[in-house]
C-alpha cells in the first residue's frame, strides 16, 4: 500500500530552496486530508545538517541521501537517488518544485518508474470522495485551468510552482525522525561531465519576497522608466518588477519578470504601470492582494483584474505619486 | 553526426483569445505554428550539421495536418522528416507520447536528440527528459548554446541562479530553449525543395509495432488524465477612473493605500 507524501528538498550549494519549504506546508495540508505523513527526501553533499530545518518547517521525517556524487546537480544521480527511495518506500504523493531542477528530474523520474507526473501545479488538493490527488494547473499557454488526476499508477507526481504555496512558521520545537538512506552510486552513474559551475555574481532580485511591487510594462517608455518606478518602489519600501515585454527588450533581466514564463508573486500591492494585462501576464500576479493599475488605454485588459484602475499616463502620475506620498511621510 | 531533432505543431496560444461572452477559448482562426522551443532545435542542428557535417531528421507525433510543421522544416534546411500519427494515439499524456516517439526513435541511427524544452500549449517540458529515459541515454536540458568537440557535446545548462558546462558523450538528448539559435527563414527554394524533393514519411502503429508496447499509447496508456478543464474566474472588477486630472487620480491612489493601511 502506498502512503505519505514526499517532497523533494532541493538544496543548492546547502541552502534549502524556498519552494521546498512552501511544499512542506502544502503537503501537510494534504498528509491531514489523507491521515498521513509529511516525507522530506534530502540530497547533496555534506548536507545532513539541513535535515533539522526542514522538521522545524513541517516534515514528520527526513530521508536524507548524503554523498559527493550529489554535490552539485547532474540528472542521473538525482534520479537514482530518488528512484530508489521510491522503490523502497513506495510513498504515496511526491512533490517536487517546478523550478529548473526539478523540471528536469522529476520526468526522468517518472519515466523510470511509470507513473504519472503533472508539470507547474498552482493548486493541488485531495478529493473528499476519492482520496485522489488533484492537480490544477494552467495550460495552452496560460489561457485555461485544467485539472489532473493519476488514477491508477502510484507515487502521484506534481511539480509545483513556486511563490503559491504558503510555507509554515518555522518551529524549532517540532520533533522528527532523521533516516540516513544510502544509494551505491558507481562511476557510470556519472555520465555527463561538469567542466565549469557559473554562479551568477550579480545581485539576483527576488521579487517574490517583496510585500510590494511597483511593476512596469512597454507603457513606461524605456530602459530608463524604471529609475521612476524605483523610486517610487523605494518610498513604499518595495521593489520594481517587469512585465515579460520589457524583459525581452534587453530593459531589465528576467530575475523581475511577472507572468506564466516568469515568476508568480503574491505581494500585498501590485501596481501595474503601463501594462497592458496579458493573460500570461494575469497569471504571475492575480492573487495579489491590491491591484492598482495605470494605462493609457481604458480597454486594456488589466481594468479587468485591477482593484482600482486609472486611465493616464503613467510618465505623470508615476513620479506625482511618489512625491504625494513622501509629502504624506514626512507630514506624518 | 546525424542528429534527430523532435518537433511540435501547436496553435499559437499567444494569440488565444477569450469569447467575453460564453467565457471560452476562441480556438478558430488561431494559426498553427512549429512550437517556439523546437524551432531554435531546428536550427541548432542545423548549425551543427554545417559545422561537422551529417544528417538532420525532423521527427514529430501529431494528427496529419503536422504535416505543415515538418515541411517548414524541411524547407529551413533538414533532411527528411517523419509523422509519427495514428488515431490510436489520441489522448495521450506525456508518458504515452514519449513512449511512442521513444519507440519511433528507437528505429533510427542517431547520435544526438534535440527536442524544445517546452511546447506552448501543454506547458509541460516533460516530453524529451521521458524520451531520453525510454531511451536510456543521459539528457541536458534548459541548452542556452551547444558546440561540438571531438565527437562530443559541449553545453552550456541553464539554471535560474548559475550555469553548468556539461560535457556528454553521443548518444544523448538535449532540450533546447527558445534562445538557443535564432531560426532562419524559409528560403523560397527551401520551400520548393520541400514539397518537391524531400520525403515526409508517414508512421503509424504499424510500423513502430515491433519497438512499441500497446498498453502504453493513447489514452489508455495515459498514467494521467484531464479531469476538468476550465477559464479562469474574471476576478471582479474594481473602479476605474477615466477622465480625470493627473492630480485627482493621484489622490484617489493615495487613498487607497491608506484605505487598506499600505501607507
Amino acid at each position: 500500500m502506498s502512503k505519505d507524501i514526499y517532497v523533494l528538498a532541493e538544496q543548492r550549494d546547502g541552502e534549502i530552496k524556498k519552494v521546498s519549504i512552501e511544499l512542506i506546508g502544502k503537503a501537510r495540508e494534504l498528509a491531514k486530508d489523507l491521515d498521513q505523513k509529511v516525507v522530506a527526501m534530502l540530497l547533496g553533499s555534506g548536507i545532513k545538517e539541513k535535515a533539522e530545518t526542514l522538521i522545524a518547517y513541517g516534515a514528520d521525517e527526513v530521508v536524507v541521501v548524503d554523498n559527493p556524487m550529489l554535490a552539485e546537480y547532474v540528472t542521473e544521480p538525482y534520479t537514482k537517488a530518488l528512484y530508489e527511495i521510491i522503490e523502497n518506500y513506495n510513498p504515496e504523493i511526491v512533490l517536487y518544485g517546478a523550478s529548473s531542477i526539478g523540471r528536469d528530474l522529476a520526468p526522468r523520474v517518472s519515466a523510470r518508474v511509470h507513473t504519472g507526473l503533472t508539470a507547474d501545479c498552482t493548486g493541488l488538493a485531495i478529493d473528499a470522495e476519492t482520496k485522489l490527488l488533484m492537480m490544477t494547473r494552467p495550460a495552452f499557454g496560460g489561457n485555461i485551468m485544467a485539472t489532473i488526476v493519476c488514477e491508477r499508477h502510484r507515487p502521484q507526481m506534481a511539480t509545483v510552482r513556486p511563490g503559491v504555496m504558503k510555507s509554515l512558521d518555522k518551529d524549532e520545537t517540532r520533533k522528527g525522525e532523521i533516516k540516513i538512506f544510502n544509494v551505491k552510486f558507481t562511476d557510470t552513474d556519472m555520465n555527463v561531465k561538469i567542466r565549469e559551475v557559473v554562479k551568477e555574481t550579480k545581485h539576483i532580485a527576488d521579487i517574490t519576497e517583496s510585500k510590494i511591487l511597483v511593476s512596469g510594462g512597454r507603457g513606461i517608455g524605456s530602459a530608463d522608466g524604471f529609475d521612476k518606478l524605483k523610486e517610487l518602489a523605494d518610498v513604499l519600501g518595495g521593489e520594481i518588477a517587469s512585465s515579460r515585454a520589457n524583459v525581452d527588450a534587453g530593459w531589465i533581466s528576467k530575475d523581475y519578470q511577472v507572468g506564466q514564463t516568469g515568476k508568480t508573486v503574491r505581494p500585498e500591492l501590485y501596481i501595474a504601470a503601463g501594462i497592458s494585462g496579458a493573460i500570461q501576464h494575469v497569471a504571475g500576479m492575480e492573487d495579489s492582494d491590491l491591484i492598482i493599475a495605470i494605462n493609457k488605454n481604458n480597454t486594456a485588459p488589466i481594468f479587468d483584474v485591477a482593484d482600482l484602475g486609472v486611465v493616464g499616463d503613467v510618465n505623470i502620475i508615476i513620479p506625482k505619486l511618489t512625491e504625494a506620498i513622501k509629502k504624506l511621510k514626512l507630514n506624518a | 553526426m546525424k542528429i534527430v531533432v523532435c518537433i511540435k505543431q501547436v496553435p499559437d496560444t499567444t494569440e488565444v483569445k477569450l469569447d467575453p461572452k460564453t467565457n471560452t477559448l476562441i480556438r478558430d482562426g488561431v494559426p498553427s505554428i512549429i512550437n517556439p522551443d523546437d524551432r531554435s532545435g531546428i536550427e541548432a542542428a542545423l548549425q551543427l550539421k554545417e559545422k561537422v557535417g551529417g544528417t538532420v531528421t525532423l521527427v514529430s507525433m501529431g494528427p496529419p495536418q503536422a504535416d505543415v510543421a515538418l515541411r517548414e522544416g524541411l524547407a529551413m534546411g533538414a533532411d527528411d522528416a517523419i509523422l509519427i500519427t495514428d488515431r490510436a494515439f489520441g489522448g495521450s499524456d506525456t508518458w504515452a507520447t514519449s513512449s511512442t516517439i521513444a519507440a519511433a526513435l528507437k528505429k533510427l541511427d542517431y547520435d544526438l536528440i534535440i527536442t524544445g524544452r517546452q511546447a506552448i500549449d501543454g506547458d509541460t517540458a516533460q516530453v524529451g527528459p521521458q524520451i531520453a529515459e525510454h531511451l536510456g541515454i543521459p539528457q541536458v536540458s534548459y541548452a542556452e548554446e551547444i558546440e561540438v568537440e571531438d565527437g562530443k557535446l559541449i553545453v552550456k545548462r541553464q539554471f535560474e541562479d548559475r550555469y553548468h558546462i556539461i560535457e556528454v558523450a553521443t548518444p544523448c538528448l538535449i532540450t533546447a530553449l527558445a534562445g538557443l539559435a535564432e531560426p532562419r527563414y524559409m528560403t523560397i527554394g527551401g520551400v520548393f525543395d520541400a514539397y518537391r524533393e524531400k520525403e515526409v514519411r508517414i508512421w503509424t502503429l504499424e510500423e513502430i509495432k515491433d519497438t512499441i508496447n500497446k498498453d502504453d499509447i493513447g489514452l489508455n496508456g495515459s498514467p494521467t488524465r484531464v479531469k476538468q478543464s476550465f477559464t479562469k474566474q474574471a476576478k471582479g472588477v474594481g473602479k476605474i477612473l477615466d477622465d480625470v486630472t493627473a492630480d485627482k487620480a493621484v489622490q484617489a491612489i493615495v487613498d487607497k493605500l491608506q484605505e487598506k493601511h499600505i501607507i
